[in-house]
């Protein structure tokens, strides 16, 4: 995706967000639930697409982040009660910058030892401060411990879910495409390589952090706004597998393939309701077999840039 | 006082426990260059190996006693030892010459699919593990108390790790390991077939998994599908708290593991005792990543 498709996608993303909310008493709302939930999985993938497809690290504590965006949000639109619709628009964006610079600031502190890991260790660190923020909110009493936290307003809706999405996608697609951008990919291509070159590479994998991990917190208000209710075990390993499953089968640092496999992963347990049992397994076999077989993703049919 | 030396003997059996997981990570470590997330796997199906062959060994020689026992833990081993070589055999094998991250993401896809078709076939409630040893308590003396089964857990650990200490100092098949974890296309040109070495490794190191988990499943009796997730995990983080790739650091790191759980859960908070071993980690990589006992490795262009 060029910046110039990036700018058409934003737009037309928005376009359709706002005529949607227009609209939205008129459709079925089991499916309109659906689309935040689809909205909410592509920008956690295209987020986490910045930080393993374009920077070629590998995070493995995505739902970390998210859970410190939903709990964030949701405390601080805890104190509202009923407000008049533009208030609420007011709070509720406020709420989930709110989100997104606190899941940002984690994104610093876990961005911080990738100064010296690469590789496994990253994925196992990654996966730990992910497991380390959830076992803080569990022994939080304050937002319930590990028994949930309700949240008083569903604010989430087809404009919000969508506009936030579109920003995603059209942050991440311009920052990669940027010229200060291609040092991401030079950083995934070759490290050594590209620190030669006068690249930072400790400055750009902290910046791919901070950035996914922000949008990793938006997502987690959208979360929690639309759940109304969030629990720390929401947030799980599970949950950051499923984002990790979605950037492989789109491929790693191809975003329209990582959308389309954000949307196809929401939609498919919905239509695979009588086998929901086999869905972890399935997800589990897709990895390995992709694996083996197609490494490049389901929907990379360009050969990417063909370095290591 | 007598607090202490409880907590530090339930430290020590817990560690002995990590630590045989450990050694199965480094030395798939020390030989492939990668982290092979399906241990932790391993180590439930070996406890649930044994739930299943139990009865049998029971029909055979009843009651519970330290032979049968010993039965079960071996054929667990065996049982384990034969998955771990089909596992590289179908998944990792394949992969050898593609890059890191591949590897990684099949042997994070291998684990969900051991633990998802674990919930489906063993179901996903726990089971209380059949009692395969006489559990009593040796030693009561004040408020402490050492039971038969602690006994039992640090026997076999030390056993196994000095048979792990022979096979790798003292055989041909641990010669060839070791020359393998040197330096592969070296000790391929002089003859060494590697695949064969590389499926023994997995081998051995599934089979101390599964060891390990027979004795969490006699201290612990409650077994499920997802047990292997957390113990496997901290074990990792056991390999590189003593250097990963290096055996007797990985049987040091458990232990240290172990016991720092133990006694943190013991005097400060026991909600934060899972956080522990991450913390840990997140220190030793930013502190000292060649870990302990470890050799620091240089990259070369």
């Amino acid at each position: 995706m060029n910046i110039r498709h990036a700018k058409t996608f934003l737009l037309g993303a928005l376009a359709l967000g706002f005529l949607v909310s227009v609209a939205a008493s008129h459709f079925n709302s089991y499916w309109l639930f659906i689309t935040y939930d689809i909205a909410i999985n592509v920008i956690l993938a295209v987020s986490l697409n910045l930080i393993n497809g374009y920077t070629g690290q590998f995070s493995l504590g995505h739902a970390g982040f998210m859970a410190v965006g939903a709990y964030t949000a949701a405390v601080i639109t805890n104190q509202f009660g009923d407000l008049n619709p533009f208030a609420a628009g007011a709070v509720f964006s406020g709420a989930l910058l709110a989100g997104g610079a606190l899941a940002a600031g984690a994104g610093l502190l876990v961005g911080i030892p990738t100064l010296r890991l690469r590789g496994d260790y990253l994925a196992i660190v990654t996966l730990g401060f992910g497991e380390i923020i959830r076992v803080i909110f569990q022994n939080m009493q304050g937002v319930g411990g590990a028994r949930g936290l309700s949240v008083a307003h569903g604010w989430t809706d087809f404009f919000w879910a969508f506009g936030a999405a579109a920003a995603a996608v059209y942050v991440v697609a311009a920052l990669v495409h940027s010229t200060y951008g291609r040092g991401f990919l030079a950083v995934r291509d070759d490290e050594v390589a590209a620190s030669a070159m006068g690249i930072n590479p400790v400055r750009y994998k902290v910046t791919a952090f901070v950035v996914g991990a922000f949008f990793a917190g938006v997502a987690g208000g959208l979360y929690a706004h639309s759940k109304q209710f969030i629990t720390p075990g929401g947030f799980n390993f599970m949950q950051s597998v499923s984002i990790v499953v979605m950037v492989i089968l789109g491929g790693m640092g191809n975003t329209v393939g990582v959308i389309l496999a954000a949307v196809l992963l929401t939609l498919l347990p919905e239509f695979l309701r009588p086998i929901a049992e086999y869905r972890m397994i399935l997800y589990s076999l897709l990895l390995v077999v992709l694996m083996l077989a197609r490494p490049q993703g389901l929907f990379t049919f360009r050969k990417q840039g063909d370095a290591k | 006082m007598t607090e202490l030396l409880q907590q530090l003997i339930n430290g020590l059996a817990l560690g002995s426990i990590l630590a045989l997981i450990a050694l199965g990570y480094t030395m798939v470590y020390g030989i492939l260059r990668f982290i092979n997330f399906a241990h932790g796997d391993l180590f439930m199906l070996g406890a649930f190996a044994g739930f299943y062959i139990s009865p049998a060994v029971a029909a055979v020689l009843p009651g519970p006693s330290l032979g049968s026992g010993l039965v079960v833990l071996g054929l667990a081993m065996l049982i384990c030892a034969v998955l771990g070589v089909v596992i590289e055999r179908v998944a990792y094998r394949p992969l050898r010459r593609r890059p890191k991250l591949t590897v990684l993401i099949t042997a994070i896809g291998i684990s969900l699919f051991l633990e998802n078709t674990g919930q489906l076939v063993f179901g996903a409630t726990p089971k209380k593990f059949p009692e395969i040893i006489p559990v009593y308590p040796v030693l009561k003396f004040g408020g402490l108390s050492i039971t038969s089964s602690q006994l039992i857990v640090l026997g076999v650990t030390l056993l196994l790790l000095v048979a792990l200490r022979h096979i790798v100092l003292k055989t041909r098949m641990g010669m060839a390991m070791r020359a393998l974890a040197f330096n592969p296309e070296a000790a391929a040109l002089m003859g060494i077939n590697t695949d064969w070495i590389v499926s023994f490794t997995f081998g051995l190191g599934s089979a101390l998994a599964a060891a390990a988990g027979i004795l969490f499943a006699i201290v612990y009796p409650s077994i499920d599908p997802l047990m292997g997730i957390l113990p496997g995990l901290k074990a990792f983080v056991a390999a590189v708290l003593g250097g990963i790739g290096n055996l007797p650091g990985a049987a040091l790191g458990g232990i240290l593991i172990g016991v720092t759980e133990t006694l943190v859960a013991g005097y400060l908070s026991s909600t934060y005792r899972d956080a522990i071993a991450f913390g840990i980690l997140i220190v030793i990589l930013l502190v000292k990543p060649s870990g302990l006992l470890g050799k620091k490795e240089i990259e070369k262009v």
